[in-house]
């Protein structure tokens, strides 16, 4: 199964992004959707680059595999300090310029452009496995897109 | 990731924004963006007709930028957003609070 590991710097970023990238247009993910998966995938990456080694280095692994000719499946980890990145509440997205934050942001994408996210600890690794089918589920009828299964 | 002063109109100053703007290049974008702003220049229209992905990163120094606008009574518009920048943008609510226009003229007609 194809599997990219490099340390867990942000210098990495862009080659990790490209590994996805590269795997969702092969199997013949449409553009946009491509672009939904590169950011769930930066989003989960710079979190780690940022939090999961206080202090010291370490590496962060993407395994990517394609199911069924219809899901690509990410499994993003690393062996930081214990954190579920889904854990993370959703940002408030009325508020106005003068006090928005930022903070939660990512994930509530993470959440936003994968169809399902789970995570594991696993020993010493943290496992956050995302999958996304060849187009972004629509919201008109359906309840709010953040399936988070345990 | 390119960020060019791309022209003044109507003492509008045009920036133009192309490629990526992800957490390795928004420090770039947003130290750009705020050497104008210092410089004085306080009427922005940002095109990003040619911006093809934006991430958290990015909207955090738009935030940042925005924020910096306010203090000086000045004004940015970000104009030409699409496909999956529009859709972050959508998204996260920052449609509803950072201006936006279909295109420069428009945003230089508007404003």
């Amino acid at each position: 199964m194809p599997e990219i590991t490099s340390s867990a710097r942000m210098e990495h970023l862009e080659r990790l992004i490209a590994f996805v990238a590269g795997h969702a247009e092969t199997a013949g993910f449409p553009v946009q959707r491509t672009k939904e998966i590169e950011l769930a995938a930066e989003e989960v990456l710079v979190n780690i680059f940022n939090y999961a080694y206080p202090g010291m280095t370490g590496d962060v692994s993407i395994e990517c595999r394609i199911e069924d000719d219809l899901r690509l499946v990410l499994e993003i980890s690393d062996n930081g300090a214990p954190f579920n990145i889904l854990e993370v509440p959703d940002p408030d997205l009325t508020t106005p310029v003068s006090e928005r934050h930022v903070g939660g942001l990512g994930v509530f994408f993470v959440k936003e452009m994968a169809d399902t996210a789970s995570y594991r600890r696993e020993g010493d690794r943290n496992i956050l496995v995302l999958s996304f089918a060849k187009h972004r589920h629509g919201t008109g009828g359906q309840e709010h897109a953040g399936h988070v299964q345990e | 990731m390119e960020v060019e002063n791309t022209g003044k109109e109507k003492d509008r100053f045009i920036i133009t924004v192309k490629g990526r703007v992800d957490a390795v290049t928004a420090p770039e974008f947003e130290k750009r963006l705020e050497e104008w702003i210092d410089e004085g220049e306080t009427r922005l229209i940002v095109d990003l007709g040619g911006l093809e992905y934006i991430s958290s990163a990015g909207l955090r120094s738009i935030l940042t930028i925005a924020k910096k606008m306010k203090t000086k009574q000045g004004q940015i518009v970000l104009c030409g957003l699409r496909d999956t920048v529009k859709e972050v943008f959508d998204i996260s609510g920052f449609s509803t609070i950072i201006p936006l226009c279909e295109s420069v003229d428009a945003a230089i007609g508007k404003t």
